[in-house]
């Protein structure tokens, strides 16, 4: 059972209202395939993915960076039962998607650097505890139907 | 992992130029951020009196870490050289787990990119991020 202070919960909800997800979705996710390029290979369907440039103007990209923050606004909707509300993300990442679950936790960098350069000194160490925290209970709901 | 290019050696150079003069304030918000969310790292400093984010043995490790860094920029042709005495310090001497280099690589990255958001671009993340991967492996040279 994951664990909650007041402090962490306000923090993940106050981010979340904050931050634009078209925005930032696009952004952390386009910096995880540039960045990480070998994460590519799971978008072979994508279009071109060929260089930064490629990347950050791909309207698929965008359109699921989006995706990607409204599937991480369930658990900020739900903070208590992340590991339930995840249950078929999980399996679909394990069984059709076939993600190695090493992965997530590389999107989870970037949108921490993303909604880094957003929040600026907002985005205190005690802050980006909060933030570590959750990605790390998302990033472990995601992993649980693996086998 | 790949070797550093000249356009990674280029554009790490670069943007490390437009960081000359924030070290101090950088390596201590990252030193404070790494205490803060990776608690596992305070048990590295257990002689420290404070270790809350920004206190004087946090800001003067900071300074320290990212002299090393900005220092390692101007080597960057050879990191490996540059860094043989810091990683026989760390190999014998301070004896951390080199699992913990990424921890801090991480941290240095989030910093950079709450100080210069218009700099720090994903080609810049890239770069940066390579090349700390390259000085976390020059430390660990003379571990085993």
């Amino acid at each position: 059972m994951v664990v909650w202070t007041d402090f962490e919960r306000t923090t993940i909800q106050d981010i979340f209202s904050k931050i634009d997800y078209a925005v930032v979705g696009q952004a952390a996710f386009s910096r995880c395939l540039i960045v990480y390029p070998w994460t590519q290979r799971y978008f072979g369907g994508f279009g071109n993915l060929y260089n930064a440039a490629a990347i950050t103007s791909n309207p698929r990209v965008s359109s699921h960076g989006k995706v990607i923050m409204e599937a991480l606004e369930k658990a900020v909707k739900d903070m208590d039962n992340i590991k339930a509300t995840y249950a078929e993300l999980s399996a679909l990442h394990s069984e059709k998607l076939q993600v190695d679950p090493d992965n997530f936790m590389l999107l989870g960098h970037c949108l921490t650097i993303v909604v880094a350069s957003q929040l600026s000194k907002a985005f205190t160490p005690e802050v980006h505890a909060a933030f570590q925290k959750f990605l790390a209970v998302v990033v472990s709901s995601l992993r649980k139907q693996y086998y | 992992m790949t070797s550093l290019s000249a356009k990674d050696k280029n554009t790490v150079k670069t943007f490390w130029a437009k960081v000359a003069g924030k070290e101090e304030q950088i390596g201590c918000d990252a030193v404070s951020r790494m205490l803060t969310v990776y608690p596992q790292t305070k048990t590295y400093f257990s002689h420290w009196k404070d270790l809350r984010p920004g206190s004087a043995p946090v800001r003067k490790h900071g300074a320290t870490v990212m002299a090393a860094v900005t220092d390692a920029v101007s080597k960057i042709d050879d990191l490996t050289g540059a860094l043989l005495s810091l990683s026989g310090l760390h190999a014998f001497t301070l004896r951390v787990d080199p699992a913990n280099f990424k921890v801090l690589s991480h941290n240095l990255l989030v910093v950079l990119s709450t100080m210069f958001p218009d700099d720090f671009s994903p080609e810049v993340h890239v770069a940066v991020d390579k090349f700390l991967a390259a000085v976390a492996l020059a430390l660990s040279e003379k571990y085993r």
